[in-house]
């Protein structure tokens, strides 16, 4: 979503269409890169990571994801993604589900 | 395969009995194996197994040595630190006869330097700090205590510190926190892209994968001229 204000030009809405088009793409390209550090965890072929979906539960609904695999989620999500994630924003509706992970990860890399 | 012992040097002086896991050979080359550190150890643990098994095939020795408080050791983790294990890895290149080395990840900052060697996805010890630290905070957030990063880095500076179950001693914590790979002109870096499959030291649950270790094998064979 574009945070600019609509003007009705039209170079103006090519513009804001383009960047909506590269936010989509590096929203796929998000996906793609969430989905590779948690089949690396789990040890889930792509075809099964793909199969996620915001829903999908993740800590507290698969026991393999303890504190240690959590930690490693965590960790290459700030090398692979180059964000930095603080002891506050770790809390349980983030790590809940994919959906929450991926809405934390495109907040953080907003804001970075 | 075999279990061997070989003399480690304790951290409070004199030596003692490790295991060492070897799948002997009647000639050189002779590969002393340094295993990944701490969680990692375990999670490598069959992968390091089965690039041995592999390399005998090829007619190439290798040898494991448990490190002092790890494993099978009966010494006292908290007592390591890199230096002792860097001790003891030239220790075990000697009991060894060890003419070349190769380490996986983390094993690759105890390294002894002047040995041909492979470092097989080297880590830094200030990533496996990182990552122990953060097991400790959702660990202690778990259980309901609140403890920040910030808190464990400070208590492991200076009195030392369990993170996901290791104890890890001051000592070891602050040189951790500042080593790298050993730099040395005869090392070899093998990346994670040149083997086949995903990285199993981030695996949730311990696992194999035998054609990823077969490759490391033959990496390392082509590299020796077998």
């Amino acid at each position: 979503m574009s945070t600019q204000p609509a003007t009705g030009d039209t170079s103006e809405n090519a513009r804001m269409a383009s960047a909506d088009t590269a936010l989509e793409t590096s929203r796929a390209e998000l996906d793609t890169t969430l989905k590779s550090i948690i089949a690396d965890i789990l040890g889930i072929d792509a075809a099964q990571a793909n199969a996620m979906d915001a829903d999908s539960g993740l800590f507290g609904h698969l026991p393999e994801l303890d504190s240690m695999a959590v930690a490693s989620l965590l960790t290459e999500m700030e090398d692979r993604l180059g964000i930095v994630i603080e002891d506050e924003d770790v809390e349980g509706e983030m790590l809940e589900t994919y959906g929450g992970l991926l809405a934390f990860a495109e907040a953080k890399l907003i804001g970075a | 395969m075999k279990h061997l012992t070989w003399h480690a040097p304790l951290a409070g002086g004199g030596t003692g009995e490790e295991m060492l896991l070897a799948f002997e050979g009647t000639s050189e080359p002779r590969l002393l194996m340094l295993p990944a550190l701490f969680d990692e150890a375990n999670r490598m643990r069959r992968f390091t197994v089965q690039a041995m098994r592999a390399l005998s095939e090829q007619g190439i020795a290798s040898y494991l040595p448990d490190l002092p408080g790890c494993n099978e050791s009966l010494a006292p983790l908290a007592e390591e630190t890199l230096a002792t294990w860097r001790k003891a890895a030239e220790e075990a290149v000697h009991d060894a006869e060890a003419t070349h080395v190769l380490a996986i990840r983390g094993g690759a900052l105890i390294a002894p330097p002047g040995l041909p060697s492979w470092f097989y996805a080297p880590v830094s010890g200030g990533k496996i700090v990182r990552g122990m630290v953060r097991a400790g905070v959702v660990a202690a957030r778990e259980a309901g205590e609140e403890v920040s990063s910030q808190q464990l880095l400070e208590r492991g500076r200076v009195e030392g510190v369990r993170l996901a179950g290791w104890p890890i001693g001051a000592a070891m914590f602050r040189e951790l926190e500042q080593a790298e790979p050993l730099d040395d002109p005869q090392t070899v870096s093998i990346a994670q892209a040149q083997i086949p499959g995903r990285p199993l030291w981030l695996r949730a649950e311990p696992d194999e994968d035998e054609a990823a270790s077969q490759e490391l094998a033959n990496i390392v064979a082509a590299g020796l001229g077998g």
